[in-house]
């Protein structure tokens, strides 16, 4: 009764606001809808029993990747009136794509009705029993039996990081304000810094 | 509690629905009610520190100064400005308090005292922190205002980057631990130095590791000193500018309460949490939630003492030693901690820790959940 409840809640919170997420018109409240998406597509996952990958997909999705939609979002200032001017000419390619997307969702509801996908069970402790918790079970899968094909995408993950950094470091020219030197700032005493004056009425100091 | 409310006569489901409430009841007034105390303590300690008397006037010795501070802020007019977005600009406090209650649903007050002992219970409390960031953000943006704008962008910036390291922390404490578990984490540390002390405090490997929690704790809640989000000499007041009324108040409790969290995950993590600090038997009469009380209240002390003494940090320091010094060191930790763990056959030799006490086992998560931390030799 309140597992059904909870479903309904959280099936009929995501689905809402993922038609939000396209009909708003403040891109803003876009990404904050698909934020509570997220997080309500977090609640199913716990329903369903996977509370690690619930949890994962809270602090990874929400906590950091939305935080950054927002924040670029956030700092642009979007013009409307020249998003809707290129309408007319980006039409097909959307008709296009809405008609692929269209025969996927399809293509997914047909194979859901002729039944489950036999993938063969995986050696190790990777069924899920009521005796191995979640995190276990995914651990046991990952670092036994796809152990390089996570390797491999850690790397590729690296490779691209590393990418980002180089194409969009610029290193500040020398001398410039940008340049901090932590050990020279604390290592800075009042000694050097301030000097003790006492300078006579109408006169200046020479520093 | 669930097993009274059946004994009513009620149904499995509807008997932990209730008690489920009950128990939300019973944890968010008593936090309430302490983050009014501690935030009379707060300006206590900073009125002793600067040689004033702190609140007197209200209540004896000023006891009563929270309860009139929220009774004047209860009565004030809400204003919100004309050029707000109106829905999110009232949603932002909202959130902030929202999210600060709600992790403390996997907190363990004490043995069993618990209100959901669920099994990835430091992931969810990581995962809850983590949208704190929404409600400033939110709310910085709502005002149309310059300063809450700055305040927002400098919060995302510095919560992110603060919650990188923390996550390492905290993986360094579930290695040594073996559970992600609450309750098994205090039970771990039960006896942890040669026997003798109770808690990660005392393990000199982990001890670094609490230095830098405490600090990225301190960075996380966006306390003194660095407070950069509401730096009153450049932000008047960051991200609350705008803000009145309860709305405020609810940015305030909101911030309280996760102080409060923090100090108590210093302590489940760190110190032992509801064990007394020798691990010899007459200190066990004690009640439990008498020692975890005793030791949030001390970190909170602690944090209190912070804000009264060290100066703000500037914007550059504050990333700098974020991405710089902490997120290294952690890492590094995280390799010799698993390192050594792995040499010394930490992680072969199984050493049943205790089980958590079960209380309200949800129907929900119930076939995942029942798995204590026994099972770690796999």
């Amino acid at each position: 009764m309140i597992q059904a409840l909870a479903f309904y809640l959280f099936a009929g919170v995501v689905i809402a606001s993922a038609v939000m997420v396209i009909m708003s018109r403040n891109p803003v409240h876009s990404v904050l809808w698909l934020i509570l998406a997220f997080f309500n597509a977090a609640g199913l996952m716990v329903l369903v029993g996977a509370e690690f990958i619930a949890m994962l997909l809270v602090i990874v999705y929400v906590g950091a990747v939305a935080v950054l939609f927002l924040f670029v979002v956030m700092m642009l200032d979007i013009d409307f009136a020249a998003m809707r001017a290129g309408f007319i000419k980006n039409f097909p390619l959307g008709i296009a794509i809405a008609l692929v997307l269209l025969a996927e969702l399809g293509l997914g509801i047909g194979a859901y009705g002729a039944g489950g996908v036999e993938l063969g069970s995986a050696d190790g402790a990777a069924a899920a029993s009521a005796t191995t918790s979640n995190i276990e079970a995914i651990g046991a899968l990952l670092y036994g039996r796809y152990i390089l094909l996570f390797e491999i995408a850690g790397i590729i993950l690296l490779v691209a990081m590393i990418g980002a950094i180089v194409l969009t470091f610029q290193a500040p020219p020398p001398g410039s304000r940008a340049q901090q030197d932590i050990g020279k700032q604390i290592s800075r005493r009042p000694e050097e810094a301030t000097q003790m004056k006492n300078p006579e009425v109408g006169k200046g100091v020479e520093l | 509690m669930t097993a009274f409310f059946e004994s009513l006569g009620l149904s499995y489901e509807w008997a932990w629905f209730i008690a489920t409430i009950a128990g939300i009841l019973l944890i968010a007034l008593p936090v309430m009610v302490a983050v009014a105390y501690v935030i009379y303590v707060d300006r206590k300690v900073i009125g002793a520190v600067s040689l004033r008397r702190g609140p007197n006037v209200v209540g004896p010795f000023g006891l009563l100064q929270s309860f009139a501070d929220g009774l004047k802020v209860f009565l004030q007019e809400t204003i919100i400005p004309s050029a707000a977005n109106k829905g999110i600009f009232l949603l932002a406090p909202i959130i902030t308090f929202t999210v600060a209650l709600a992790a403390w649903a996997v907190i363990p007050f004490s043995e069993g005292v618990v209100l959901a002992d669920i099994n990835v219970g430091l992931l969810y409390i990581l995962a809850i922190s983590s949208l704190g960031v929404y409600g400033v953000v939110m709310s910085g943006w709502a005002s149309n205002s310059k300063y809450p704008f700055f305040s927002a962008m400098r919060a995302a910036a510095q919560m992110i980057s603060y919650e990188v390291s923390i996550g390492f922390i905290l993986v360094c404490v579930v290695l040594w631990a073996g559970t992600f578990n609450m309750t098994g984490i205090v039970e771990a540390q039960r006896g942890h130095g040669l026997g003798i002390v109770n808690g990660f405090f005392f393990n000199p490997l982990l001890f670094p590791m609490f230095v830098v929690f405490f600090i990225s704790a301190l960075a996380e809640t966006a306390r003194a000193p660095f407070d950069l989000t509401e730096a009153e000499s450049e932000l008047v007041a960051g991200y609350q500018t705008e803000y009145s009324s309860m709305a405020f108040a609810l940015f305030w409790l909101g911030e309280y309460a996760n102080i409060l969290l923090m100090c108590s995950l210093c302590t489940i993590l760190f110190m032992g949490g509801w064990l007394p600090p020798l691990d010899w038997a007459p200190l066990y009469y004690v009640p439990g939630i008498v020692w975890f009380l005793l030791k949030t209240f001390f970190f909170f002390l602690l944090f209190s003492w912070i804000w009264a003494t060290v100066p703000r940090y500037r914007y550059d320091q504050l990333m700098r030693l974020g991405w710089k010094v902490f997120l290294p060191m952690s890492l590094g930790f995280v390799v010799v901690i698993s390192g050594y763990l792995m040499a010394t056959g930490h992680f072969t030799s199984a050493a049943p820790l205790v089980e958590p006490a079960s209380v309200a086992p949800t129907e929900i998560v119930e076939a995942s959940n029942t798995q204590p931390a026994t099972a770690r030799d796999m």
